[in-house]
């Protein structure tokens, strides 16, 4: 009946049963005070059924930060356990307990938080950059949205059910494969990947046709946001990238599914081809997350140097040029495959062209805060923070890009120090500026200052306290995926140092959610009455804060870059006359027809057949039933925007 | 709102959507030749058992494919019924293409039931594994156009020949002849390649 699931795959170890009630007490809390507020019909037609961008944007960043709790608080059991199992002391995970929470951080950090920060910013900002009411398919965004719950909501299932991956976060085979993870593990991970990673194409098909197709009328290519453009280049690398990820994946199911020999060691598979094929996803993928960031901290320098971008030009050029390179560079993440000299010096070299492109970048910030004169907002505190820990992440990337220096780097603490780099410098700091900066757009007040600029300062004085001794520790010889080490080594400061760090970072985090709560109470004070709090640029600051559901009431009139400022400094500057227009309805099918895949993914998990059937012949009828229906939209008349702006003023 | 206004809203939307679709397409692409590259990789390992040359019968795929080339034809009859606006030629050529890949997928299934009883199953190598996930994946898409295009016949003959059906024809004419073009390049790389070495 329930297939290979049993009583015995219900958490046992204390720690784990921790993490179980932790999961389980959370949601039912959520549950107990919707019902308690009476908020669920609410729930259901503002929020769950919606297809208006902006609040499927918020629902976004909404999983994405409570995913993000979850990941740091894997990376805080992992160092204190660093910090602890030297010599005779072992710590207090388990080996195969703190090989699920490494894999379960990576895992989590990349597709619930960064690329649900991305998506979710994305969705906010990008249609009314463009002057557009709405992105090309609003169905296609809603079922991409709920595909990405679904896939987190696997992975949380999965600390109650069963167990989750321990191979890494790219769960390499052989190792991966059904004969060393017999467990239903790594298949969590599979699935939770899959849906989400069709979720991420979904979207990027529809960002592409968004750019391509829905820009206000006049405005030309070369005339967008150079958030848009950042969004165009990083959406063409989702398109080409995301397949690739969905083949392998589905390859190493197949292997541990149907004893297919893709890779494996025996019966002629090979290993080394999922490693090449999965990083020519994730190479790309990690430009995917840092393409948007460039982009969000484009717009903040210009805002507040209050001068327009240095360099528009070259920055588009960059940001294809990083776009096209990122395909090229993928074996750099394996040169100790043993590909040979001629073939590591080709991959090598592309490496560091990489760097040429994004030096022009880092020049071009510069550059618009010369002579500027800058206001140093919150958003400016994490774009300095990003400055600098960037450009020391991308030196010692050039480091691994020599292949002689990476055989000695591989896999070592160095490594893990340079991608924390990237990504927390780059992404992390970028998404979080962006978040400050278009917060009044959605919510309509802006937020502390104080606590703000007080958890940027937590946020990088502790990264550096906890990746700068990690660079040391990995020069020292100290491997990644460690979970004990000989007192002899004399690792153990400086492992305690890096807790240290990461304590403050966890520090910066809770003032962020000070801030947030602060903020709502003082809402009143802070309340963005003009829609222009900063002295914007373009044409989402052209519109009342928070945005009304239809972005523009009247089409904008584009005359060139920088269209909002234009806007301000020109009293003849031309206006459209209203037009009514169509809205899409709200619709139930996204969210069901994500659970549909769900219980499919389930099914397939624990091998239950009959539920994967039902969820199946679900899916069929919910796509049919959806495509029957021709009316899903509505009318927005002079009277409807009327009786919607009455309502918010 | 006015007829022509309708009409604009109408191109817009079309537009729109076969633009998406394209790039649909393309991602679609870039999967098989995963798999494509897959197969060129793990062809020789064959451990000890048969090659594609034992095993594949050429008569037999080029009847499959001739099958499948006719209902890309078919199709393209489909969309000229579209624009010459005559539902009877619109259902007779859905008709025949919905039996050529029927036909087409038949074959297919006959091909691997073969090849399983015979024990040459996807478990047997790594070449036959890259066999059947390439292969069965494009039938697979065939089966799914199947599907599709009930569910298109479906509709015209609940409503007739609709805005939506007129977009939603298009877009299976480009899906299938997709499937078409990838299908030349298993016939080639797998079938023909793999019956000369």
């Amino acid at each position: 009946m329930l297939g290979m699931l049993g009583f015995d795959d219900l958490p046992h170890d204390p720690i784990m049963l921790g993490g179980a009630l932790s999961i389980v007490g959370g949601g039912l809390a959520v549950i107990i005070l919707i019902t308690f507020l009476k908020k669920w019909t609410w729930l259901y037609r503002e929020w769950l059924t919606s297809l208006d961008p902006k609040k499927i944007g918020v629902m976004y960043i909404i999983v994405a930060l409570v995913m993000l709790l979850r990941g740091l608080g894997d990376a805080v059991m992992l160092r204190a356990h660093q910090a602890l199992a030297s010599g005779e002391a072992q710590g207090f995970l388990s080996s195969d307990h703190f090989q699920q929470v490494f894999t379960a951080h990576g895992t989590i950090m990349i597709f619930f938080v960064a690329m649900g920060l991305m998506f979710g910013l994305i969705n906010l900002v990008l249609p009314l950059q463009l002057g557009a009411r709405d992105v090309a398919f609003p169905f296609l965004n809603s079922v991409s949205f709920w595909l990405f719950f679904m896939g987190m909501a696997l992975i949380n299932v999965s600390l109650v059910v069963g167990e989750f991956a321990a191979a890494g976060w790219l769960s390499y085979p052989p190792l991966s494969g059904i004969e060393y993870s017999p467990g239903v593990g790594v298949d969590y991970w599979i699935w939770a990947l899959q849906i989400s990673g069709v979720g991420s194409l979904l979207s990027g098909i529809n960002f592409i046709v968004t750019i391509l197709k829905m820009r206000a009328p006049g405005m030309k290519l070369m005339d967008m946001p150079i958030f848009a453009w950042s969004v165009f280049g990083a959406m063409l690398l989702v398109i080409f990238a995301f397949p690739i990820l969905t083949a392998t994946l589905g390859m190493l199911s197949l292997d541990r599914l149907l004893g297919m020999h893709f890779f494996t060691s025996d019966m002629g598979g090979n290993p080394m081809m999922y490693i090449n094929l999965i990083w020519a996803w994730g190479h790309p993928e990690v430009y995917i997350l840092i393409l948007p960031a460039f982009g969000i901290f484009s717009e903040i320098v210009a805002t507040f140097a209050r001068k327009k971008l240095f360099g528009y030009t070259s920055m588009v050029a960059a940001i294809m040029a990083i776009a096209f390179f990122s395909y090229v560079v993928w074996l750099h993440h394996f040169f100790t495959m043993g590909a040979g000299a001629n073939v590591n010096a080709f991959f090598g070299i592309t490496t560091m062209i990489i760097a040429i492109p994004t030096g022009v970048k880092v020049f071009n910030w510069l550059f618009t805060m010369y002579r500027g004169r800058v206001k140093f907002t919150s958003p400016m505190y994490w774009f300095l923070g990003f400055i600098v820990t960037f450009t020391i992440g991308g030196m010692t990337g050039m480091l691994h890009a020599v292949p002689a220096i990476d055989f000695q780097m591989h896999n070592s603490l160095f490594l893990v120090a340079h991608f924390h780099n990237m990504i927390i410098g780059g992404v992390v700091f970028g998404f979080m500026a962006g978040l400050t900066y278009w917060f009044p757009k959605i919510f309509g007040f802006t937020l502390h200052e104080g606590l703000g600029k007080a958890a940027a300062w937590c946020w990088i004085i502790g990264f550096v306290g906890a990746f700068g001794p990690l660079y040391i520790l990995g020069i020292m010889g100290a491997t990644r995926r460690l979970d004990h080490y000989d007192a002899s080594l004399g690792w153990q400061g400086l492992f305690i140092v890096a807790g240290i760090g990461l304590m403050i970072m966890m520090l910066g985090a809770g003032l962020q959610a000070l801030q947030l709560l602060v903020s709502i109470i003082q809402r009143k004070k802070n309340r963005d009455t003009t829609g222009d709090p900063w002295n914007g640029r373009t044409l989402e600051w052209s519109v009342p804060s928070p945005a009304p559901s239809y972005n523009f009431a009247i089409t904008p009139v584009i005359r060139g870059r920088d269209a909002f400022w234009d806007m301000k400094h020109d009293k003849n500057y031309p206006k459209n006359k209203f037009e009514p227009f169509h809205l899409p309805k709200n619709s139930p099918f996204g969210l069901l027809i994500a659970f549909a895949s769900f219980l499919m993914c389930f099914a397939l998990i624990w091998h239950i057949w009959w539920l994967l059937i039902v969820g199946t012949l679900a899916l069929l009828a919910l796509l049919i039933v959806r495509f029957a229906d021709e009316d899903t939209e509505i009318l927005i008349t002079k009277e409807v925007v009327a009786r919607e702006q009455k309502g918010v003023v | 709102m006015s007829h022509a206004e309708a009409a604009l809203r109408h191109q817009a939307e079309f537009a729109k959507t076969t633009l998406g679709f394209w790039v649909y397409l393309m991602t679609d692409c870039v999967l098989f030749a995963c798999l494509f590259a897959t197969y060129a990789v793990l062809r020789g390992g064959t451990a000890g058992g048969p090659t594609g040359a034992q095993l594949f019968d050429l008569n037999f795929i080029l009847i499959e494919t001739l099958l499948l080339l006719a209902s890309s034809l078919t199709t393209g009859i489909a969309l000229v019924g579209l624009a010459a606006k005559q539902t009877k030629l619109i259902w007779a050529s859905l008709g025949l293409t919905f039996l050529l890949g029927a036909g087409f997928l038949g074959m297919e299934l006959y091909e691997f039931g073969v090849l399983l009883a015979e024990g040459h199953g996807p478990q047997a190598s790594a070449f036959l594994t890259a066999y059947f996930t390439l292969v069965g994946t494009h039938g697979f898409h065939i089966a799914v156009g199947l599907l599709w295009l009930l569910v298109l016949v479906y509709f015209l003959y609940k409503r007739g020949v609709t805005s939506s059906f007129e977009k939603r024809l298009t877009m299976f004419a480009l899906f299938w002849h997709f499937l078409d073009i990838i299908w030349i390049f298993i016939f080639t790389l797998v079938y023909l390649m793999g019956a000369l070495s």
